[in-house]
């Protein structure tokens, strides 16, 4: 078993005619991903990633067509905010946004609108989600992975690539690798996530990469008191980064006192969280 | 993007927020005609893109025109906090009775947006916030519904305000509120919102941040940006698509990613080194934006060596290389450069960097890669 995405997942990719969105289907392919359809609006009828993707131009024709019960979108930022929109009134469950630079104000307009729908949307400009061995939802590079008990969620992209990596190249295996976005605003957090790999029976522990800014770290401490009995190990980026500045992800802003990586640090020691102080070190803080 | 203060206050007055009469000067008879223009007291004001400019000395009051011209010349050319002040604000005095705060911000711990109110304005409201986070009264305003009046109403309850002064701060609160929705603010403040001795009530001073990745539907917000405060490094940087702060420390850092880029800056500190700065040369990264990173970051004074680490999955490292390459040809001897490529055509990328016959420290993580290049930065190592 893995959360969210596995070899029963009918994946739709939202802007498959695109350049990142066609590049990465083939990728997801090529893993072994089920991708049944694409939508890119007006090109309806045609064929995508060497004739291997029918393309739909609406969401709704392609889940009548394929079923799919997945989509992941790749759309650029302006239009992103209408195709997250889309996906959910056609009933499609699991919505990954990969598209970077959506609008805070469309996502308090999304995230007010999820509220009352059974939906998940993860993301946005986030990596996807990886469950290896059986399926890629996302640009996460898939040779890196390999199957195990570890289950990874994350607020960022390149750096979970990191950490995998160090547990791959240690031997020791994930269930699914979760990025669920650095915005400031984004569809799950971090304790959505852990409930999940509570719940999941393939999963032994859990490493957690947060990152300064915010307050979900603070959350999931919280909860991981109160619900979490799998042992979890956590690395906070930004130690070095001072308060006040900017750091790239419209997420990582320091505000106030509030948010450093020092606080987090300390809220996750506070409920027995083991603290990496560098990626390398988040293989030796897993229980053998 | 911050607006400066005339900026914000020019978005106010668009939606209904009273605000002082006045203009903006970048000399001192400017600044003279101006206080002429108006008549009786004024106050001059240094417009720059950080707090503190009170303590500082860049506001002043001035009774008559030469005054105010003497105070524009004052504060023309002063710095507030290592920023040169190139414009002031000269707008009428007021007579304050009180000072109130009102803000609209983004909480993200909801994904919503809420309006604060305080009967503490004109202090630090972030010190207020954690001091006596009481006096602060906030409300969640439903995207779909807008701020009620209700809502208006407890605000101006909290903070104490007249009856007489409900119908006036309903207004200005829901000015407030559309100016955040209508230019994808992520932040609109009125700190002070001041009732005047003649019974108004008037924003004396305003900021409002802009969401930058909303400016590609406010053409006419983008073309405010003023960049006259940015370093030139800083200005480099956003030429070349880069996200990038300095913070003056030895070693220099180019990573894909800002959570990665960050966890490099870490790792550096681990080892004993200092990072000069925080460098995210973003996604899919192409051969010129490495070059014009290394080309910053090596261009930097007080810059002992260089760590560059990338992790590969839409950016291909042989491209990465290739950047090096080029920025190394451009700046030939420069300082030592760790290099750290994995991912991606990692092999491929591996191999340019060998065929240059440039001397590079290649290493296998980014614990050895940063190990290496504290040795180094620290004399520790020969190239």
């Amino acid at each position: 078993m893995a959360i969210l995405v596995d070899q029963d997942t009918r994946l739709l990719v939202q802007g498959v005619t695109g350049h990142e969105g066609e590049f990465h289907c083939g990728q997801m392919i090529a893993y072994g991903t089920q991708v049944v359809a694409g939508v890119t609006p007006g090109k309806g009828g045609q064929w995508a990633c060497d004739g291997q993707v029918p393309v739909f131009d609406t969401v709704e024709e392609a889940r009548a067509a394929t079923g799919a019960n997945a989509s992941i979108v790749y759309v650029p930022a302006p239009s992103a905010p209408d195709a997250i929109l889309e996906a959910a009134a056609a009933g499609i469950s699991l919505i990954v946004c990969i598209t970077e630079g959506v609008p805070v104000h469309d996502m308090i307009r999304i995230s007010a609108h999820f509220a009352q729908k059974q939906v998940i949307l993860i993301g946005p400009n986030c990596p996807g989600i990886l469950s290896p061995s059986k399926a890629n939802v996302g640009i996460i590079p898939g040779h890196i992975a390999i199957p195990g008990p570890v289950g990874i969620v994350s607020r960022s992209g390149t750096l979970t690539y990191e950490v995998i990596h160090a547990l791959t190249s240690r031997g020791i295996g994930q269930s699914t690798c979760v990025g669920i976005g650095g915005d400031p605003i984004v569809g799950t957090s971090f304790v959505e996530i852990l409930e999940m790999f509570e719940e999941d029976p393939s999963t032994e522990q859990v490493v957690l990469i947060g990152e300064i800014g915010g307050n979900d770290e603070e959350r999931a401490a919280q909860f991981i008191a109160e619900r979490v009995t799998k042992p979890v190990v956590a690395f906070v980026a930004g130690r070095t980064a001072p308060p006040g500045k900017r750091m790239g992800h419209a997420g990582a802003i320091i505000e106030g006192d509030s948010g450093t990586a020092m606080e987090k640090i300390a809220a996750f020691e506070a409920v027995g969280v083991r603290v990496a102080e560098h990626p390398g070190q988040v293989p030796d803080l897993m229980i053998h | 993007m911050r607006l400066q203060e005339y900026q914000s206050k020019s978005l106010f007055a668009k939606h209904g927020i009273p605000i002082p009469q006045g203009g903006v000067a970048a000399t001192p008879k400017e600044a003279r005609r101006i206080a002429q223009d108006r008549g009786g007291a004024v106050a001059v004001k240094a417009q720059v893109l950080v707090g503190g400019r009170g303590k500082a000395g860049g506001v002043r009051l001035a009774d008559t025109p030469a005054e105010a011209e003497e105070a524009a010349a004052a504060i023309l050319g002063m710095q507030v906090r290592e920023l040169p002040v190139r414009q002031v604000l000269v707008e009428e005095a007021m007579n304050i009775r009180q000072e109130i705060y009102l803000g609209t911000a983004v909480d993200r711990s909801i994904g919503q947006a809420v309006m604060m109110a305080s009967a503490e304005g004109g202090v630090d409201i972030e010190r207020v916030a954690r001091d006596n986070p009481k006096a602060i009264k906030r409300v969640v305003i439903d995207p779909f519904l807008g701020l009620s009046n209700s809502q208006a109403l407890a605000l101006a309850k909290v903070i104490g305000l007249p009856d007489e002064y409900h119908h006036a701060f309903d207004s200005v609160a829901r000015g407030l509120y559309e100016v955040f929705l209508a230019y994808d603010a992520l932040l609109a403040e009125i700190n002070p919102l001041v009732i005047t001795g003649e019974g108004e009530l008037m924003a004396l001073d305003g900021k409002v941040v802009i969401d930058d990745n909303a400016l590609f539907r406010h053409p006419e917000l983008a073309q405010m940006r003023d960049t006259s405060e940015e370093t030139p490094a800083e200005r480099e940087a956003r030429a070349a698509d880069l996200s990038y702060v300095y913070l003056g420390g030895e070693i220099g850092c180019v990573v894909n990613g800002a959570g990665l880029a960050m966890a490099t800056m870490d790792v550096i500190k681990f080892f004993g080194g200092v990072p000069a700065n925080f460098l995210d040369v973003g996604g899919g990264t192409r051969a010129e934006q490495v070059a014009a990173a290394l080309h910053l970051v090596l261009g930097t004074p007080g810059t002992e060596a260089v760590l560059l680490n990338i992790f590969g999955g839409i950016t291909r490292c042989d491209e990465v290389a290739r950047g090096v390459v080029t920025a190394l040809e451009e700046i030939d001897p420069c300082a030592p450069l760790v290099v750290r490529l994995v991912g991606t055509n990692e092999s491929r990328g591996r191999e340019i960097l060998k065929d240059s016959g440039y001397r590079l420290i290649v290493a296998d993580t980014l614990a050895e890669a940063a190990r290496q290049v504290v040795a180094v930065a620290e004399g520790e190592l020969e190239m």
